[in-house]
């Protein structure tokens, strides 16, 4: 369960991890992208943190819209329609509601992947965000099916999504700027799965604190 | 008439789009800009490309240039933040957004259709230049 409060504090905390890993983001998107996935994902974060103030108030739903639209209107990359529908997509599943059980999770976070998936015509294996996110996704849902609490299951999560940027390394970018580097793109990991992993890092982090 | 919009990651390229695009126009010809990101960094912005097709829009339909990457996926998400009603008319154009947008623009200056400026823009692919 993921009380309103709580929902607030991750997405706060989410800002502040990006803050801090901006330069790294843009650093491992330089090397294969055009370098300012950090810049970008910060811009993004920061203006929701920002713009929080105004729905602490309101339902999970809304807050989770309101993220959305000021991603989309202030990240400016790939990453804002992107990370953007996915937000888009998962506030849907709690529209209206003060709190989020488990049931919610696995859905917000297999709609917010479906989304990513549509918005961006790409899948498991390409070098992307879904190579983070749907290992994650898998772990969360077969963890809690174990009967695992939500904090140990995106414990589990966050160790799949390391994972799975570990093996964006191995891979050639087929989507995106990356893509025209071909095979020079293997051996560096995908900056927008690094972030992905450090978005689900985050939200562990805070069910454990 | 069909209006224009211009999707592009800079704000520069979209406007000199634009202002190469009014000079072949129609003096009531819409064609509107939607390039770089609010605060001037090279990007694009869905809320923003949204704006412009509404401002684009007389009822006749909207044809949309884009140049590429995230300018695509942010034009798509803008799409399905439209209203139904508006999104029906709406399409992007499988086209260069140099030449796609000139030929859509003298096109839809004739009073031609959404399809028929559809048509035209796509065929300037083939534009042969040397």
């Amino acid at each position: 369960m993921i009380t309103r409060d709580l929902l607030l504090d991750i997405l706060k905390n989410i800002a502040a991890v990006i803050k801090d890993n901006r330069q790294f983001l843009t650093d491992l998107d330089a090397a294969i992208g055009d370098g300012d996935h950090g810049i970008n994902m910060n811009k993004g974060f920061k203006a929701v943190e920002e713009k929080l103030d105004t729905v602490r108030d309101k339902d999970c739903g809304t807050i989770l819209k309101t993220t959305a639209m000021t991603l989309i209107s202030t990240v400016g990359g790939a990453s804002g329609p992107l990370y953007g529908t996915a937000f888009l997509k998962a506030a849907m599943v709690v529209n209206g509601k003060m709190e989020i059980d488990n049931e919610d999770i696995v859905k917000m976070f297999d709609e917010g992947i479906q989304g990513i998936i549509m918005r961006g015509k790409a899948k498991r294996g390409e070098k992307t965000m879904l190579d983070a996110l749907i290992p994650a996704y898998e772990e969360l849902m077969n963890s809690l099916k174990d009967g695992s609490t939500i904090a140990e299951a995106f414990n589990k999560a966050c160790k799949a999504a390391y994972d799975g940027v570990e093996y964006t390394k191995t891979i050639r970018a087929t989507k995106g700027r990356a893509s025209y580097l071909g095979d020079r793109s293997i051996g560096h990991q995908d900056p927008g799965a690094t972030s992905s992993y450090l978005i689900i890092k985050t939200v562990a982090d805070t069910l454990n604190r | 008439m069909v209006g224009i919009v211009v999707v592009s990651h800079s704000k520069k390229i979209a406007e000199g789009v634009a202002e190469l695009c009014s000079q072949m126009a129609h003096d009531e010809q819409k064609i509107e800009a939607a390039g770089g990101t609010e605060d001037g960094r090279i990007g694009t912005d869905a809320i923003k490309i949204m704006e412009a097709i509404k401002k684009a829009d007389n009822g006749e339909g909207v044809a949309i240039f884009v140049d590429m990457g995230s300018a695509i996926m942010s034009t798509e998400l803008a799409l399905d933040l439209l209203d139904e009603d508006i999104k029906k008319r709406v399409v992007i154009a499988d086209a260069p957004i140099v030449e796609g947008s000139i030929a859509a623009v003298v096109q839809a200056s004739t009073g031609s259709s959404l399809e028929e400026v559809i048509m035209v823009a796509k065929q300037s692919k083939n534009i042969v230049k040397i």
